[in-house]
Formats: structure tokens, C-alpha cells, sequence
């Protein structure tokens, strides 16, 4: 099974330099696993200014009311770059070294 | 914090007719209601500003501030009867398929209320049948499992006061090691009110009289699972006699014992239940159950219902299911006589809180006040009404390529879950939704958060003010009823940016439209796509059956892919013969949403047939920019496809390129899985600008793309997907006919 090399600084900044849009295989992979880890609450975003403001917050599984964060982003790339980098260090253990 | 939620009684209204708001406002002493026509989404950047214009009415005012509840929950009920009266001795019984047993204590039937009175059989918490009398209870002792038929039976002997209890599993063909159980009991019990209402599926858990709750009678303990055959005796019956009423008919020599004899088999489209007892304790089933479901008895010797419905005598109860808040009217709007067509909504606010509560005017029955005409997809609106389960799970994030998004109203879901889900999801037992309601707050029906289908299709309307001519605003329920002769005074009618759900009727009157001469415009993406079903006695309650395959939140058991409300099969148009190319040249191929992507011209544009499309459009790519992800090809995107039925003499103008990885293959495309189902793989995957002509000087112009809509106000419509589009309603909406190709 496919598990993420916390060597691979370059698949992190394949993600910080393009989200969204066509990734390589080996980025795709490790979003693949980001997204299918079993936890018990996963981040979204909750839009507090249409198309222009978002809070992150955190999803209990299975449903229930967001746990807001006191974390705002005003581009959507910005705060998938954030929760990248949250994951990678849950996942790995290590800081990603990428600002 | 102030919570605010409403919904109009009626999503469509001529001028002259009145539509009525419920609300319910918490913590805030009152709230303020304005109608406000609706003539683009609040999409931020990119989008045009957001514009929404206050109608001059009465009904704008500020009102006091009251809550309304909810009560989810699938039942049924037989009103208080003169043969419910005086039960003493009894006996209960009925096949049940439990799905959540281990849930907690749930009623099964009877008259035993949580206060402590009445009879009835239950589940306990260890999820094994019980019988209940008064305060009195005996349970089986061993849990039943999830999804299996038994047969559960209890007795009670008022003068010996011996009680018997029988669990027993049907016999099918999995393997397991339950064994049959009795147990015995004495009990001294009191049923005070035994001839209250007979219940299945919950207990009453006391009185309110409120106009919210069905018969003023609240209701818990509600049974997820199904229930199959259910029988009432004024008598202890040993085994044998039970045996005997567990048939279909009800058998001689037990006329005298018997009290309710249930046939759930009867009137499955209706929310009638009917009992075959010279008794006649027929009653009705509250917030819609799933019915046409199979029962104990099913063997996959018959699918479709209709045919053998003795197979399908089960009815399905959910401890989520609402088909009406039953809320009652806060204040009314009666539409003048010279409003305009549009989008509305009673918008209501009380401090920060918010909440939109859709409809639409449409022209006077018969009438035409343009030779334009935008449907709205008011049949795909509810279908999608508070999808839940997109919030609630990170495989959302892994087919989106996106961090799930929500905002403060979708919010109100988790807070209020009694109202309910969406055809998109799973009810608390993960059996699958199949019918939705627009009579409760609906959260994702508004002109802000999540761009898609309403808010999506606002897109079309800022558009449309911006051409300036003339249009209409029809709707999915309108042309249910009224078929063909809606769209017939219309030279073009455009379909949303996702009119994903269609009946045979909504169906039909396109077609008949297209071949008279008609003008089509599909202005979005996977479009055509699921059959559905309007209940027959309330046209805002919509069943689909996700039947076979398909892009799907679940799908249908087996055996259950025909319609409880109308007894048609379901599932994809494309698996009924009428594939969405055959009506539109295009159907659906990919969905992903994480980038839009860009058409590119093909030769096909160089066609004489389309210079009318190409005037003053010279760019080789196409829409390379939209608010919806960045690009006019996106989100869920259709492609030609001759075999499936695109017209041989159909021009694909223009194909889109350069999809992500998040796009893949639909599933009704493959047959053997394999590593090139995704867009950056797959040439298969594209969105086909499309344009062929129909009989009797029609034609038809598909975009095949959600996002197309939200290229449209780019720089002020200036760009070249709003030049394309325009020209193409300029020329659809002439009286001149178009030619067939020879």
C-alpha cells in the first residue's frame, strides 16, 4: 500500500504551486491518502463572505455542527495549503519545511 | 443566537394567486420579511453584483417572532375506533426487518404509549422483540439482526394473565446459527387506554395541540426497518393460529378473533393503509415511508411490484423521514397582476440571521408575455433539497479535489436535523433517501453559498437582464402538469445549468415541443439524466429510484427499482431509451470539482449551418475564465455521443480539453475498471458544444457544462461565451425557421 515519503518536498510543492487542477501521479496518490484516512473529524471551510472570506473548521464524521477556528483565509488556495500542511504533519510526523 | 427558517407553501404562482410563508424565528423577538425578486447569485468575485429588487407589498413588514418545530419520523396510524375498545386479552404479530436494532427501544405497533399505557410490540435495547402492557414488559432475550426477517408475535391471556413472546427468523439464503425463541411471562397489567390509536412504527409520547403535529399527537420510539403483515387478535392465539394469520388472506375460523388483518400491499402509492378485516381499522401512513419495498416473502422471482405486489407487502419506516413541517402561515403574498416573471422569494432576516424562501411567478395559464422562456429545474431543486451527506464525510473531498465548503444556513442542517435530508443521502439506518419534500426549510435553495443548480441558474437570469429581452420564467411542476402546451408559445425555452431530473411528462412535452418547431437551449451539464416520480396526491413530494447504475449517493435494493408513486421503473433515462443525446446531442460523461477547464473550436465551427453563433466570436478557445472554478467546461460535463442517439447531422462546435485528475469516467461507461478512467487519460472525457436542427424549422444548443453558466458575466459579459451564447438566443428566438440539413 501506498504510504507518503516525508522526503518528497517536491510533491508538497507540486501542491503549494497548483491545488486545484491536474496533479502528477504521485501528488494525486498522496491526496488520495489524506482523503481517505478513517478520523473522527475532517476540515471545511465555512464561507462567512461570499466568494471572499472563509473560516476553518472542523467536521465530526458522520455529521454534527462544524467546531469553528479562529483561522480565516481569503483565497481558497491559501487554505488548502494550510490544511496540506496540517495533514502532512499528522500523517508523517514532520513539518513540512515549505512556508 | 437568533436561528430564522421558513418555506413557501407553493413554488409556482400565476399573478392574481397568493402564496403563504411559514416561519420559525428563535431568539429574537421578531424578524423582518421583504419580497424581493431575484435577478443574480451573490457569487463574489467575478460575478456580477449581486442584485436583488424589493417588491412593493404589504407583506414586507416586520413579525413577531415564534417557533415552529419539526417532527421527523416515519408511522402509521389507525384513528381511535369503537373495535379498538375493550382489548383485554390479544394477541400481536408481523414479519420485521429491524435496521438499526440495536438503536435503542422502538416501537414495532400497538397502542402502548410512553406513558405507560396501552399494548404493544417493541424492540428493546438490546434489539430483541418485546412485548409491552402498561408498565409491564418481556423481551425475547436475544438481539435480532440487522436486516433479517422475523417473525415476531406476542400473546396475553387477561385472565390467566399469561404472556408469550415468539421471535423466530425467517428462513433465507445466508447462513447464520439463530435458533426460533419463546419465552413466557405472567403479568398483572392494566392497558387504561387501550382504545386509543393504533400505532405502527412509534409511540405516542403525549399531546400537543399544535397544527404541527399530526393529530396533536406526539410521537417517538420510531421504527427504522420494515414491517410486513401485520395482524391484531382480541385473543391469546396459540402458534398454530398464528401461523394461519400470517397468510395473505385472512383465513376462515379466526373471523371472530381477529381485529386488524393489515395488507401493506394495498394502495402502495398512496399513504393509505388498509386493513382486510370485517373491521375495517384502516388508517395512513405520516411523512412518507418508503413503500414498493420488498417484503418476507420476496424471492427475485418478480422486480416490479406492480406485477405481484403481495411480494412487496412491507412497508419501510425511517426515524428521519418528513414530508411536511406542517408549519402554519406567518403572512401572505399575493402576486400583483402586472409582476414580472421571475425568481422570488420572501426573503426573512432577524440580526444576523438569514433565511431565503424561494418560488416563482410564471405567465397566466395559457399565456405568453415573450417568445423566451427559462425553465426552471424546480424538480432537481427539490431532489437535491438539504443534502446533508456532502458535509459529512471526507470522500467528498476526495471526489470534489476540494475542501468541503458550507456556509451559515447550511449549518442549520446539523443544528435541526429533524429536517430532514436530501435524495443525495442516507437515512439514519443507511438505507437510501428516495423521496424528498419541498414543504420544510430547505438550506441549499438560495442565491448564496455553494454555486450550484438555483444559485447556478441565477447565473442564467443576470444574464438574460443583460441581453434585455423579454423572457419567462417556467418551472419542472408547471410542465408536469400542463406538458407541451406550456412550451408552445415559446420560440426557445432554455433548460438550467443542471436539469438533472426529469419525468416521463416533463419529458415527453420537451420532445413534443422540439418536433413542432420548438427551440431548446441547454444551457448546463448532466441534464436528462435520473427519472422521477411526483407523489400523486402532492406534487412537492418527488420519489427517484437510483436503480442500475449511474453517477449515485446509493443505490436501490434489489428488486426495488420501480417508483412507489407511480409504479414506473427508475433509474437512468439513458436505461429507458431515452439517453439525454437523443433530446439534447449531448449526455453526461465526467463530473470533478476542483478546476474548470476551456472548450476549444472544432472544423464542425467553420459550418455555414453555425455562422450565426460565430458572429463576432473569433477565438479558437472558449471561455478560459468563470467564476464557477475558472472555466466554462466543468463540474459536471456531457459530451456527443452518436450511439447513444446525438443526431448524425449534429455539429460539434466546439470540445473542452485539459481536465484534471478529479475527472473521471461516469460508471455507466465502464464495464471492466481499469488505470485510464480519468480526464488527464481519458479523451473520452470533454463537454461538447453541440447545435443540430429539428423538424418543423427547430433546433437545439447544448453547452454540456455546469460551470458554462458562470463564464457568462465575465467582464461584464463581455467575453466570448456570453457573444456565443447571446447570438445563439437572438437567432433561436426569430420566428424564422431553421432548415434540416438534406
Amino acid at each position: 500500500m501506498f504510504k507518503i515519503d516525508p522526503s518528497r518536498l517536491d510533491v508538497a510543492k507540486e501542491f503549494k504551486a497548483r491545488p486545484f487542477g491536474e496533479h502528477s501521479p504521485e501528488l494525486q496518490y498522496v491526496l488520495n491518502y489524506m482523503r481517505t484516512r478513517q478520523t473522527s473529524q475532517f476540515e471545511v471551510l465555512v464561507m462567512t463572505e461570499p466568494g471572499k472570506r472563509w473560516v476553518l473548521g472542523f467536521m465530526p464524521t458522520g455529521g454534527g455542527v462544524p467546531k469553528l477556528t479562529n483561522q480565516t483565509f481569503d483565497r481558497l488556495e491559501d487554505a488548502e495549503w494550510h490544511v496540506f500542511k496540517l495533514r502532512w504533519k499528522h500523517i508523517t510526523g514532520h513539518d513540512l519545511p515549505i512556508e | 443566537m437568533t436561528r430564522i427558517m421558513g418555506y413557501a407553501d407553493r413554488v409556482s404562482l400565476q399573478p392574481g394567486e397568493t402564496v403563504r410563508i411559514m416561519a420559525s424565528c428563535i431568539g429574537a423577538k421578531s424578524y423582518r420579511a421583504e419580497i424581493v425578486r431575484l435577478l443574480s447569485p451573490n457569487a463574489g468575485m467575478g460575478a456580477s453584483e449581486y442584485r436583488e429588487v424589493t417588491v412593493e407589498t404589504p407583506a414586507n413588514a416586520t413579525y413577531p417572532a415564534r417557533e415552529q418545530k419539526m417532527h421527523a419520523g416515519s408511522f402509521g396510524v389507525v384513528p381511535e375506533k369503537w373495535a379498538l375498545k375493550g382489548v383485554e386479552s390479544f394477541t400481536l404479530q408481523a414479519y420485521v426487518w429491524p435496521t438499526t436494532p440495536k438503536k435503542g427501544p422502538r416501537a414495532i405497533m400497538g397502542t402502548w404509549a410512553a406513558s405507560g399505557s396501552g399494548y404493544g410490540l417493541s424492540i428493546d435495547a438490546e434489539g430483541a422483540a418485546e412485548i409491552r402492557i402498561g408498565a409491564f414488559k418481556l423481551a425475547s432475550g436475544v438481539p435480532m439482526l440487522e436486516r433479517r426477517w422475523y417473525l415476531v408475535a406476542a400473546s396475553f391471556d387477561a385472565k390467566s394473565g399469561q404472556v408469550r413472546l415468539w421471535q423466530e427468523p425467517i428462513y433465507d439464503k445466508s447462513f447464520h446459527a439463530e435458533r426460533p425463541v419463546m419465552v413466557e411471562g405472567k403479568a398483572r397489567a392494566s392497558m387504561a387506554d387501550a382504545g386509543a390509536p393504533f400505532l405502527f412504527a412509534a409511540w405516542r409520547s403525549g399531546e400537543a395541540p399544535s397544527p404541527t403535529v399530526y393529530g396533536n399527537m406526539l410521537t417517538t420510539g420510531h421504527f427504522n426497518g420494515r414491517i410486513d403483515r401485520p395482524r391484531l387478535a382480541r385473543k391469546a392465539l396459540d402458534r398454530a393460529q398464528i401461523q394461519a394469520l400470517t397468510a395473505g388472506m385472512l383465513p376462515s375460523g379466526l373471523e371472530e378473533e381477529v381485529l386488524g388483518f393489515w395488507d401493506f400491499a394495498k394502495d402502495i402509492s398512496s399513504q393509505r393503509i388498509t386493513d382486510l378485516s370485517p373491521n375495517r381499522l384502516d388508517g395512513e401512513v405520516v411523512n412518507v415511508p418508503a413503500r414498493a419495498v420488498t417484503g418476507h416473502n420476496w424471492t427475485g422471482s418478480e422486480m416490479n411490484w406492480t406485477k405481484d405486489p403481495q411480494q412487496y407487502g412491507a412497508i419501510h419506516f425511517h426515524d428521519d423521514d418528513i414530508s411536511d413541517a406542517k408549519w402554519q402561515p406567518d403572512f401572505s403574498f399575493t402576486v400583483p397582476k402586472d409582476a414580472k416573471s421571475g425568481f422570488y422569494a420572501a426573503k426573512l432576516t432577524s440580526d444576523e440571521a438569514y433565511f431565503y424562501c424561494p418560488f416563482f411567478v410564471r405567465p397566466t395559464r395559457g399565456t405568453a408575455n415573450a417568445k423566451i422562456a427559462f425553465l426552471a429545474s424546480t424538480a432537481t431543486y427539490t431532489v437535491y433539497a438539504n443534502n446533508r451527506g456532502r458535509f459529512t464525510k471526507m470522500l467528498t473531498e476526495l471526489y470534489q479535489g476540494r475542501i468541503s465548503m458550507m456556509d451559515a444556513v447550511d449549518i442549520l442542517q446539523f443544528e435541526f436535523p429533524e429536517m430532514g435530508v436530501s435524495t443525495y443521502d442516507r437515512h439514519t439506518d443507511s438505507s437510501g433517501v428516495s423521496t424528498s419534500s419541498r414543504l420544510r426549510p430547505v438550506t441549499n435553495w438560495k442565491p448564496h453559498g455553494r454555486l450550484w443548480n438555483y444559485c447556478c441558474d441565477l447565473f442564467i437570469v443576470d444574464w438574460l437582464e443583460h441581453v434585455g429581452m423579454p423572457y419567462d420564467i417556467i418551472t419542472d411542476h408547471d410542465l408536469h402538469v400542463e406538458g407541451q402546451d406550456l412550451l408552445r408559445p415559446y420560440n426557445v425555452v432554455l433548460t438550467g445549468s443542471h436539469p438533472e431530473y426529469w419525468s416521463l411528462e416533463m419529458l415527453d412535452a420537451l420532445d413534443g415541443y422540439q418536433r413542432q418547431g420548438g427551440r431548446h437551449m441547454y444551457m448546463g451539464g448532466n441534464g436528462f439524466y435520473w427519472r422521477i416520480a411526483f407523489h400523486p396526491e402532492n406534487m412537492n413530494i418527488i420519489e427517484v429510484r437510483r436503480s442500475e447504475d449511474g453517477v449515485r449517493a446509493w443505490d436501490a435494493r434489489v428488486g426495488e427499482y420501480y417508483h412507489q408513486f407511480t409504479g414506473e421503473y427508475g433509474g437512468l433515462w439513458r436505461r429507458q431509451g431515452r439517453a439525454p443525446q437523443v433530446a439534447t446531442g449531448v449526455g453526461f460523461i465526467s463530473q470533478g470539482f476542483d478546476a474548470c477547464s476551456y472548450y476549444r473550436r472544432t472544423a464542425q465551427a467553420k459550418d455555414p449551418r453555425v455562422a450565426f453563433m460565430f458572429d463576432g466570436v473569433t477565438d479558437e478557445i472558449l471561455g478560459n475564465f468563470g467564476v464557477l472554478q475558472g472555466g466554462a467546461a466543468g463540474l459536471e460535463i456531457d459530451c456527443a455521443d452518436f450511439a447513444l442517439g446525438t443526431p448524425p447531422h449534429a455539429l460539434v462546435v466546439a470540445s473542452s480539453e485539459n481536465h484534471s485528475n478529479t475527472y473521471i469516467l461516469v460508471a455507466e461507461e465502464i464495464n471492466i475498471g481499469h488505470g485510464a478512467l480519468d480526464a488527464v487519460q481519458n479523451a473520452q472525457i470533454r463537454a461538447d458544444i453541440t447545435f443540430f436542427e429539428t423538424p418543423n424549422g427547430g433546433a437545439v444548443f447544448s453547452t454540456g457544462s455546469i460551470a458554462y453558466a458562470g463564464s457568462l458575466p465575465i467582464d461584464g459579459f463581455n467575453n466570448n461565451i456570453a457573444k456565443l451564447t447571446t447570438n445563439v438566443l437572438k437567432r433561436f428566438a426569430e420566428d424564422r425557421p431553421f432548415a434540416m440539413p438534406r
